[in-house]
């Protein structure tokens, strides 16, 4: 379950980009988080993976307040989640298999069975064929689902995907999102953030409204 | 996960090697510094080291020795024996008939040429005493008290030379540790700017792993392994260097030694200082890898 109480957050330059936000997901749930640019949605999906602090409130992941997680606590909570970036964050100086492998690498999986896993998680996104590609040669479609093969491969028990489907066509886009759902069904908890209407159409998901840093009802 | 970690670090080891061959001009040519900076140190206690076994075994505890009268009987000997037994401060003696001296000398070349040629033989009969460590003072007046003895012509004192040697010595070992201490230092500057650039190159790797759940010894891994590689290939030079130069100086020193009838060559490195040298090098690669890592690593927060 993740857990925000009273959170805001006001960037260094004294930006308020998040202002009071109370927000419960619970675990295996699919949750979907829009809002204007600038509406605070990926500051508030990367405060989740404590890759941004509060300035205020409370944030707790399964009972575990991240707010005041000690620095050497937090890699293993960003290794519970797998984190889709909107910028993307591929390493240009390696291949697809590589960029995919860095996660397993991190947390120190069996040697034998990575190569499986990487190829699996590339198959899932359509890159398998691709696998040997610098990221440079990929196309911006190409490198969003690399990304996305690299936020699941060590199967995390939270999926953050901010705006996953900006720069893939329709048929792609439909593709990703029931790659999300059957993840989502074998439990692991998803958050989505999006301004693409297409993928809102779909009822059966939870809707957050962010405006102006606030929590629209 | 015991296997899991080792082959971890196995990657890391086999990633570092390979990024040190993929660029070999620059991995060589701080290689080579460091193996110089080395080898300075290394060399001055190799001399060190030769010149003290060369000394003889007796260097550090003072020696004396008595000659006795040319007239002296087998009664004089015993008698002397029972007064050195006496005396305190004596660790051992040791009695050299005049027969034994001459033919010690004989067989110790360079003089057999000019022993050949004597009618009889000149030496006296000696005996060698091996001294207590004692303040100068007290083995003069030892001295004075055996030179009183009617048996004994004369008491030759050997610290004194002795004291000359080990305070040459003690002034060696001033210079090596000042060397090493600097060229340590040097070192460890080398090896820090190394990393330093390391970092620059590979900061988006650095914050990319952090975003997705890198522990801060999994970044800082990588530039240790390169440290520590690093001064050990720097450490292996300085030993080559070395042996080249004790090569080198041996190939001299067996002309000196056929002039003078005498042998003397230089020893290579003990094994057990090749490998303290060799530690001690991995070891500053580490240290300044590590410092660089330390300065420059929590630098690069994502935020
Ligand atoms: N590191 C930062 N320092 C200062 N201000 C920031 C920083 N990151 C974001 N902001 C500001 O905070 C506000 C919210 O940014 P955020 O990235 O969360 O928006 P968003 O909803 O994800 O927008 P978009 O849909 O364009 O991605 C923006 O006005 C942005 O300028
Ligand atoms: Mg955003």
């Amino acid at each position: 379950m993740i857990l925000f109480k009273n959170v805001s957050k006001r960037y260094p330059d004294g930006y308020v980009a998040l202002n009071n936000i109370d927000l419960t997901v619970q675990t295996g749930e699919m949750v979907f988080l829009t809002g204007h640019s600038g509406a605070g949605k990926s500051t508030l999906l990367k405060l989740i993976a404590a890759l941004e602090r509060p300035t205020s409130g409370t944030i707790s992941i399964s009972g575990q307040n991240i707010a005041q997680l000690k620095p050497a606590a937090i890699p293993y909570l960003r290794r519970k989640i797998g984190f889709v970036f909107q910028d993307h964050k591929l390493l240009f100086d390696r291949n697809a298999f590589d960029n995919v492998l860095l996660p397993l690498q991190i947390s120190n999986f069996d040697s034998k069975t990575v190569a499986s896993r990487v190829r699996a998680a590339l198959d899932k996104v359509g890159l398998l064929r691709k696998e040997k590609s610098m990221p440079i040669a990929l196309s911006g479609g190409e490198r969003q689902r690399l990304c996305i093969a690299r936020a699941v491969v060590h199967r995390p028990s939270i999926l953050i995907a901010d705006e996953p489907t900006g720069n893939l066509d329709v048929e792609y886009a439909h593709d990703i999102m029931t790659m999300f759902t059957s993840f989502n069904q074998v439990g692991v908890t998803v958050l989505i953030a999006t301004h693409d209407a297409s993928l809102l159409e779909d009822k059966q998901h939870r809707i957050l409204s962010l405006r102006q840093g606030k929590l629209a009802a | 996960m015991m296997r899991a970690w080792l082959t971890q670090h196995a990657f890391v080891f086999f990633h570092t090697l390979k990024r040190l061959i993929a660029t070999p001009v620059t991995s060589l040519l701080s290689v080579i510094v460091m193996g110089i900076a080395l080898s300075l140190p290394v060399g001055v206690y190799v001399l060190m080291e030769n010149l003290e076994s060369m000394s003889g075994q007796t260097t550090g505890t003072p020696q004396m020795s008595l000659f006795l009268q040319q007239d002296a009987q087998q009664n004089d000997f015993d008698r002397i024996k029972q007064r050195l037994q006496e005396e305190p401060h004596i660790v051992s003696f040791q009695f050299i008939s005049k027969a034994v001296a001459f033919k010690q000398l004989q067989h110790s070349s360079g003089f057999s040429d000019v022993m050949a040629g004597l009618a009889r033989n000149p030496l006296p009969d000696a005996f060698i005493v091996h001294l207590e460590h004692n303040p100068p003072e007290a083995l003069e007046r030892l001295r004075t008290v055996i030179q009183d003895w009617p048996e004994v012509a004369h008491v030759q004192f050997d610290s004194e030379w002795i004291e000359r040697l080990n305070a040459l010595l003690q002034l060696g070992r001033a210079i090596i540790l000042m060397l090493a201490t600097l060229l340590s230092i040097a070192i460890i500057a080398i090896m820090f700017n190394t990393i330093r650039l390391q970092i620059l190159t590979k900061r988006d790797e650095i914050e990319i792993s952090k975003l997705i759940g890198a522990t801060d010894s999994f970044i800082h891994r990588p530039f240790l392994y390169f440290g520590a590689i690093q001064g050990l290939a720097g450490g292996v030079t300085a030993w080559l260097i070395v042996a080249l130069f004790i090569r080198v100086l041996n190939e001299e020193l067996v002309v000196l030694a056929r002039l003078y009838e005498v042998d003397i060559h230089l020893q290579y490195l003990s094994l057990q200082d090749s490998m303290s040298l060799l530690l001690f090098s991995a070891w500053l690669g580490w240290l300044g890898a590590r410092i660089s890592v330390a300065s420059h690593l929590w630098q690069i927060e994502p935020r």
